[in-house]
């Protein structure tokens, strides 16, 4: 996509509706033991990395912490390589070696899937440092739960983004969980934001629910940042419909609060958009959520089908020895 | 060759690879304005411009994992720890980043970084600023760590480190930064590959097996030794990690006797790997049990005559020498 291009909304809709299809499939094959370790789902937050997503370049870097399913397949990473590397296969997106918490596509300039809350903060103030470095006008998209915040590498990271006046949007996906901790119940603030203001770097707002709002607003922090590199923060307010993990039954919170975010669905609420506007029709509709089962089932299959790396082949990855692939 | 010290052979390595590549930076606490807080860094600011050598708060977890990030999308980051005491407030970014990106992306993201400061004991510095990391970093897969003990070394492997593709750890120690020796000119190319060993001297009736600071302790206890008619070799090993078991083994099957001098603790010590890999290897060129001379097993006091005796000190070596050598 080029800059200030957006994106056709039925397209961002259909790939929600890819990502809803995608981790509930992996939810299923998680309880069917095709699927090992730790497995975080996105399900209720799909606006948030679609809406980001849709607001940037193709060449703009991408880096989130463990929930990262939907940010691979938002990137461009396919639904077969993700899958493979839910099941741990060669084909997968981290050759198997990452597992769901590690999701990484150089390619697609997706860089991880880090699980230990925080720590790829500094990281994306690095790409950031990087990109201000070769004085390029790309801008560094950080993702992190509400969990992070309360983590030093964090507040590191928050402060050398703001004195270097790095090209950095730091996109806290408030679910207003961490792990099983709400927010109430960890974060001495009134509100996320204003974490950021202790930093002085901008901070705003966005419902999280609403693909169009979260799109508007990182095309606006985006598009100031490229044409004066600066740091920038937003709270995405958003919910996650599943536990944690797969092991969490979420019994921290009321049946009701869980379905007052339902009945705020942020596919329903593009749908509803889009329909109410012209732009689709109920047929439609069924076909690209049909199409996006079909996708899914087909990574199941492929998955399945694809070889284990060669026992003997992993220690080709403790160092790098020059063969660049 | 011309005689400078260690503090100035890697200013230089680092003003040469600076120099050389544009995607090298140096970054860390004081290294531009004040010069580096042992002065590796002078003149380096003036030289390279505020772009290239980087000032940062004290923050070595943020910066650490700043260098990392900047090492995923291509650049070549020199990252310095006023020293590697500290670097323990980085411990997640250099243990659970830098060394598991590669594996952990299938090989995607390799990690081009270099890790540099005084590491160990220096004087009186007291339990929280003595650390001798060299067995943490070690035993993690995926890290390489050197330990260089002259300027020579000091030089050609920190330049080796920064073209290195993967995270190395430049181990230099501060008793040191003072020393000198002799490096070949400004204008030839000096490199040190990580894993070869270094016989410092050569000997027939025990093999000294050391690195960084206990390099010169053993050459002054070989020397004392020469008096007895022992005659030690001094195996300094430049490198912990790849370890050059070659030029180890060699050593010992001349040998048959040794003694192991490390600058870090005794439980899970360096000293404790290499007589595993030695009895395992070459069990019966050994005519003696392998002696090991550490810190002793105890946080480091700051009272300056119980910092010595918990060092690896001459006599201690010297005993030890003596008792493989059933002299």
């Amino acid at each position: 996509m080029q800059p200030g291009e957006q994106r056709d909304e039925v397209e961002m809709l259909s790939l929600m509706l890819l990502i809803r299809r995608f981790e509930e499939r992996a939810s299923q094959q998680y309880q069917a033991q095709k699927i090992g370790g730790f497995c975080h789902l996105y399900i209720g937050q799909e606006a948030v990395v679609t809406g980001a997503l849709a607001a940037v370049r193709d060449d703009d870097y991408v880096i989130t912490a463990y929930r990262d399913h939907a940010h691979a397949l938002a990137r461009g990473t396919s639904a077969d390589a993700c899958m493979a590397e839910l099941f741990g296969k060669e084909t997968g997106c981290s050759r198997g070696l990452g597992g769901s918490m590690h999701f990484f596509d150089r390619k697609n300039h997706m860089y991880g899937g880090h699980a230990i809350v925080g720590a790829h903060v500094p990281l994306a103030v690095g790409m950031a440092f990087a990109i201000k470095y070769r004085d390029e006008d790309r801008v560094t998209l950080c993702f992190f739960g509400d969990g992070a915040i309360n983590q030093g590498s964090f507040h590191e990271a928050l402060n050398l983004a703001a004195l270097y006046k790095l090209p950095i949007v730091f996109i806290c996906e408030n679910n207003l969980f961490a792990m099983g901790t709400s927010v109430k119940r960890s974060t001495s603030l009134k509100q996320i934001i204003d974490r950021a203001e202790g930093y002085d770097i901008p901070g705003e707002i966005v419902d999280g629910m609403n693909f169009r709002e979260v799109r508007d607003k990182v095309a606006e922090i985006v598009d100031s940042i490229r044409k004066e590199a600066h740091p920038a923060f937003l709270e995405v307010r958003t919910y996650r419909y599943r536990g944690h993990s797969m092991s969490d039954p979420a019994s921290y919170r009321t049946k009701q609060e869980l379905e007052k975010y339902r009945l705020d669905d942020p596919i329903t609420r593009l749908r509803a958009q889009l329909t109410r506007e012209g732009k689709l029709t109920n047929e439609q509709f069924d076909m690209l959520d049909k199409r996006a089962k079909e996708t899914v089932l087909a990574a199941v299959k492929f998955a399945e089908k694809s070889p284990q790396m060669p026992v003997e082949e992993v220690y080709d990855y403790v160092y790098f020895n020059g063969a660049k692939e | 060759m011309r005689e400078i010290t260690y503090r100035q052979a890697l200013n230089e390595a680092l003003a040469e690879e600076l120099e050389r590549d544009p995607n090298v930076f140096l970054m860390g606490e004081e290294v531009a304005e004040y010069h580096g807080a042992y002065k590796v860094s002078q003149g380096l600011l003036e030289r390279f411009g505020p772009r290239r050598i980087i000032d940062t708060p004290i923050s070595e977890n943020g910066f650490a994992g700043l260098g990392i990030g900047a090492a995923m999308v291509g650049l070549r980051p020199i990252i310095e720890f006023m020293t590697f005491s500290f670097s323990l407030v980085a411990f997640d970014q250099v243990v659970n980043n830098a060394p598991n990106m590669f594996l952990m992306s299938g090989g995607q993201f390799n990690i081009p970084i270099t890790f540099r400061g005084p590491n160990g004991p220096a004087h009186q510095l007291a339990a929280t600023h003595s650390h001798a990391t060299e067995n943490f970093y070690a035993s993690v897969p995926g890290l390489k760590v050197c330990a260089p003990a002259t300027p020579r070394d000091a030089k050609g492997l920190l330049k080796t480190a920064v073209r290195d593709d993967n995270p190395v750890l430049v181990l230099e120690a501060e008793l040191l930064y003072s020393s000198k020796g002799m490096v070949e000119p400004p204008d030839e190319e000096l490199l040190i590959p990580l894993g070869k060993a270094d016989v410092k001297r050569e000997g027939s009736d025990v093999s000294v097996i050391c690195y960084a600071q206990t390099v010169p302790l053993a050459l002054k206890v070989a020397a004392q030794l020469e008096e007895e008619d022992i005659s030690a070799e001094i195996v300094d090993l430049r490198s912990i990690k790849p370890l050059d078991e070659k030029t180890i083994f060699d050593s010992v099957a001349k040998t048959h006797r040794v003694v192991i001098v490390e600058q870090d603790h005794p439980f899970c010590g360096v000293g404790a790997e290499i007589c595993y890999r030695i009895q395992k290897n070459i069990f019966d060129a050994l005519d003696a049990p392998i002696l090991r001379v550490s810190q002793e097993d105890v946080p480091m006091p700051y009272n300056e005559r119980l910092e010595k005796s918990v060092l690896p000190n001459a006599d201690k070596l010297f005993a030890a020498v003596k008792q493989v050598c059933y002299a």
